[in-house]
């Protein structure tokens, strides 16, 4: 690892200004890709900006029919809070499939979203359900906060603070793990709301996180397990890699949307 | 460089560390504590886990300067003095080892599942050893030790 500065922050106005002072530093919370990727040396930071701390991030609420989770709540809390096991159960099951115990204790919900890694799972879920993501400037909906491969709509100076999730019962995440990293070979999220359905597909896209428009149009229009069958997601644009070519992930996802929605209608 | 001041096994440490230093070679370099394995170093094998503030964490893929004033314990603080802790016990019982390098992360995570588990079973205990991989056993007597020490903890 490169040498760099670091500095543990109290609060999100401190963490604000050591990024605005500091155009070459990153913000550190639970470090679980960051750190492994400048041990990689694929990136190297001149200062780190500790956010782990700060207690107005780490908090779960239910707020106007929504769970807000703060950006440095970790995985281990999102899977384990009896608030989210009850409103919106796919959520913590979510979480309870990220990496392993370990590191489900260090990582968070902010570091996930803010990296957009195209095989996590908590931008499946901010898009699946319709997102809203509170940052140090403004409010975001999901589905203006993921950009491309581990780009989001965050300015350099911007953190997230917190996600609001709309308690949508009738939601389902399936992912085919890897079975090394545990990230998403393909993760389908489903939900259904009186007004919406929502299909999101992560470790799929060359371009990360999208939503399924034609998944989404055929349930619309019939919510049944043939509308699922029937539409098939096409390799154009999948990735490929030694894990699998586009066309096994793309026949993943299918796989991933009929378990997923099988899931809700358990 | 930047000060760390922690407990570790119920005894105060402070040092100078590099920013960029792993928590792990702190515990292993620092303090000599070298029952703490560097396995694979990618935060796959689990060989490096040890409890901050009681939570079992990677500690080779956290700084040390991140546990600047936790309480950290490592397997060396688990036994009280001759006596083993009952998950090492358990893991010498039941023959839950043969190479042995990765047996202090082992443990490290085995007395985090029992603490958060009341109730225990195989299954459980197989998907809850995600993170500590072990490349003699084939894990049945790792399973068989962890259940039996769940039984006396």
């Amino acid at each position: 690892m490169y040498q760099f500065n670091y500095k543990k922050v109290e609060t999100i106005q401190e963490a604000v200004n050591e990024l605005t002072a500091n155009p070459d530093s990153k913000i550190l919370a639970g470090g679980m890709t960051l750190i492994p990727t400048m041990k990689q040396r694929l990136a190297s930071p001149e200062k780190l900006i500790d956010i782990r701390n700060i207690e107005e991030l780490n908090f779960i609420r239910e707020e106007s029919n929504n769970i807000i989770i703060g950006s440095t709540t970790n995985h281990f809390t999102v899977s384990s809070s009896d608030l989210i096991k009850e409103k919106i159960p796919s959520l913590s099951m979510l979480a309870e499939g990220i990496g392993d115990p370990h590191v489900r204790n260090m990582g968070t919900i902010g570091g996930a979203i803010s990296n957009n890694d195209p095989t996590a799972d908590y931008p499946a879920a901010c898009l699946g359900l319709g997102a809203k993501i509170k940052t140090s400037k403004r409010e975001l909906m999901a589905d203006e906060f993921f950009i491309s491969l581990f780009e989001t709509a965050l300015d350099e100076d911007e953190i997230v603070v917190s996600i609001s999730f709309p308690i949508i019962k009738d939601s389902f995440y399936m992912k085919f793990p890897n079975p090394a990293s545990r990230y998403a070979m393909a993760g389908v999220f489903i939900s259904k709301n009186e007004t919406d359905i929502r299909v999101a597909v992560t470790g799929a896209s060359e371009n990360g996180v999208f939503r399924w428009s034609e998944m989404e149009e055929s349930l619309s229009n019939n919510w049944s397990k043939s509308s699922v069958e029937n539409i098939k997601l096409s390799p154009e644009g999948i990735m490929s890699d030694i894990h699998g070519s586009s066309e096994y992930r793309a026949n993943l996802a299918n796989i991933m949307a009929i378990r997923a929605f099988e899931g809700i209608n358990e | 460089m930047s000060l760390v001041e922690l407990e570790i096994n119920g005894n105060k440490v402070s040092h100078d560390v590099e920013e960029r230093q792993l928590l792990v070679h702190f515990i292993r370099d620092d303090l000599s504590l070298t029952g703490t394995h560097v396995g694979c170093d990618t935060s796959q094998c689990g060989a490096c886990v040890v409890h901050v503030d009681g939570k079992a964490v990677k500690s080779c893929s956290m700084l040390a300067v991140q546990a600047n004033n936790s309480k950290i314990t490592t397997i060396e603080g688990l036994a009280d003095g001759e006596n083993l802790h009952p998950v090492q016990e358990a893991f010498r019982e039941n023959h839950g080892l043969q190479c042995g390098f990765c047996t202090p992360g082992m443990i490290m995570a085995a007395v985090d599942i029992i603490n958060r588990n009341s109730i225990l079973n195989e299954k459980t205990v197989r998907e809850e050893l995600e993170g500590n991989l072990c490349r003699c056993t084939g894990y049945q007597n790792i399973v068989k030790s962890i259940l039996a020490a769940s039984e006396k903890m």
